[in-house]
């Protein structure tokens, strides 16, 4: 089985169309070739998570592509970056760091892409359509853009998304196939309390579980009494793309591709059955705290993106409200999403309450946490997935109202109602 | 002492030699692996505290983050990366680290896939040695699991 490239991808390959171009596709060719690829197809999309700054490798990288005068050939959007340009003085983010990461974030807009900012790019109107070929990195988005748009790309790492951003192609492997897209696992929820289904508080806590248990197979969720919001769907997929490498799922009667369970298979039996009890969910709920502690310094909200329905359901809670003096109350978005926030007049309420806004990064991505903030409180999975070890943190996961008590209170407070029935 | 002989499949060719660091769990690169001095980090995995530099890592697959490639590559930049990496199947994001370490650098990493009855057989403290037709030579001394 070998490669078969078509004029186009050849003349790319000599470097007809420039230096960056031959770069970009001699590094896909030669993945493609790793991956068994038999022909490279046409995307129409790509969202790039190589601006997500790290250290100079990944810098000489973007640089070497924009300075041999690389430019996208499809619509392109740009994961967050490593700074807040805006805000990145009022945080820890050392002088230095920021300077390299602006860089980086220079290069690749200097490649005629969208500066998004976003790792919620599908809450965008970039948002790509059901059945659209197209080259995403981050992991959550790919997820969500698989899962629940139906779009098609595989699990994409930095520094390949940009390669098929400037080439407009991409390997025809594994989640580009339909026939590579029916489910191979079946999780079954086994009488799971309707409120619990109709609350935030299940998803990232399925979704962390789904993780575990799925790895990089494609799991199907059966059993759901309520249809999921979007912004729940994406706290299951961003939490099973961290515990596991889940870069898509179906729910029977939710997603795209999942009409019947019969479908999501399509037509195929599952190979393996997982019963997912309540024993197994205030498992996994326990997992993503990581102290025993009450103590709180910070609540991180925002992984993936704060969306505008998070911030029209973060504006009640908080009205009328301020957070504690010694704890700090952080929500991560996108700078187009804050804006739009602003303009429904959702964060004159925040403001009061004392909540700081970083945009087009996150805590995850830019080292802006001083020292002295030791315990934070999240509702998301990823951020409790990835502080212990990426920040040497100590972090409790629980709801958005938990989060908002805690931080009124100044220490953790978790309701345990949804949990204990 | 105890010998074994694994066929690997190359999929980045290179030879490489030294001790194995082995996990049933995947890893995720991105706030798992610090590259600035090669330690694994996810505080969640097995080998959470062990130092992969210099080491012959053994991991399923990669888990998580598509930041992991980039991760992956700043280590093989600054010299903290492991000296080969042996997975069940052709990864997808270690195999993207090589090659962009081969493009910028010249330093291409070793990756290796074995069969999961064979990487089942693998253990932290073996000596292994890599070649480029992706032979791999495990060698075990009885004493050797509990150094590490």
């Amino acid at each position: 089985m070998t490669l078969t490239l078509n004029e186009k991808d050849h003349a790319m390959l000599r470097g007809d169309n420039g230096p960056a171009t031959k770069m970009a596709m001699s590094i896909l060719v030669r993945m493609a070739e790793i991956t068994g690829a038999k022909e490279l197809l046409d995307i129409t999309g790509a969202h790039i998570d190589s601006t997500v700054y790290i250290g100079d490798a990944g810098l000489e990288f973007a640089e070497k592509l924009a300075g041999l005068g690389a430019k996208v050939s499809v619509p392109t959007t740009l994961n967050v970056s490593g700074l807040d340009e805006h805000h990145w003085h009022e945080w820890a983010v050392p002088s230095e760091w920021a300077r390299q990461a602006h860089r980086q974030m220079i290069a690749y807009q200097s490649m005629g892409t969208i500066p998004t900012w976003t790792c919620a790019p599908y809450q965008t109107e970039m948002k790509p359509s059901f059945g659209q070929q197209i080259a995403w990195g981050e992991s959550n988005a790919i997820v969500f853009a698989n899962s629940v748009l139906g779009a098609r790309t595989e699990r994409y790492p930095d520094l390949f998304d940009v390669c098929c951003a400037i080439t407009g192609r991409a390997p025809a492997i594994g989640l580009h196939l339909i026939e590579n897209r029916a489910g191979s696992l079946l999780l079954q929820l086994m009488d799971i309390p309707e409120a619990l289904q109709l609350s935030d508080d299940l998803y990232p806590v399925l979704g962390h579980l789904m993780g575990k248990v799925a790895l990089e197979r494609i799991p199907v969720i059966s059993g759901m009494n309520a249809v999921p919001t979007e912004d729940q769907l994406k706290a299951l997929g961003a939490a099973s793309a961290s515990s596991g490498a889940v870069a898509l799922f179906h729910m029977v009667g939710v997603t795209p591709e999942a009409p019947t369970l019969k479908s999501a298979f399509q037509g195929k039996l599952p190979r393996e059955t997982i019963k997912i009890t309540m024993g197994m969910l205030r498992e996994s709920r326990r997992e993503l705290t990581h102290t025993d502690s009450e103590k709180l310094d910070i609540v991180v909200l925002g992984s993936p993106h704060f969306s505008l329905a998070e911030f029209k359901q973060l504006a009640p809670l908080v009205a009328g409200k301020q957070k504690h003096p010694d704890v700090k109350f952080l929500v991560t978005s996108s700078r187009a999403m804050t804006q739009l926030a602003e303009k429904a007049g959702f964060l004159e309420s925040l403001q009061t309450f004392g909540a700081q806004l970083t945009v087009d990064t996150c805590i995850l991505t830019s080292p802006m946490l001083p020292q002295e903030l030791k315990y934070l409180m999240t509702n998301s999975a990823k951020f409790a997935y990835y502080a212990p070890g990426l920040l040497g943190r100590q972090i409790t996961f629980g709801s958005l109202k938990d989060c908002v008590e805690s931080a009124v209170e100044g220490n953790v407070i978790r309701d345990e109602t949804l949990w204990t029935s | 002492m105890d010998k074994l002989i694994i066929k690997g499949d190359p999929f980045i060719a290179g030879s490489a030699s030294g001790f194995a660091l082995v996990s049933a769990e995947p890893l995720s690169f991105w706030g798992g692996y610090d590259w600035k001095i090669g330690e694994i980090i996810d505080r969640r995995h097995p080998l959470s505290g062990s130092i992969a530099k210099g080491k012959i890592l053994a991991v399923p697959f990669t888990r998580g983050s598509s930041t992991t490639t980039a991760v992956l590559l700043e280590s093989i930049r600054a010299g903290t990366a492991p000296k080969a990496i042996i997975t069940t199947g052709t990864d997808f994001f270690f195999a993207l680290a090589s090659v962009v370490a081969d493009e910028l650098y010249a330093d291409p990493l070793p990756l290796i896939a074995v069969p999961e009855t064979d990487f089942a057989k693998l253990q932290t403290g073996d000596h292994i040695e890599i070649d480029n037709a992706g032979i791999i030579v495990l060698t075990r001394q009885n004493t050797s699991v509990n150094n590490y």
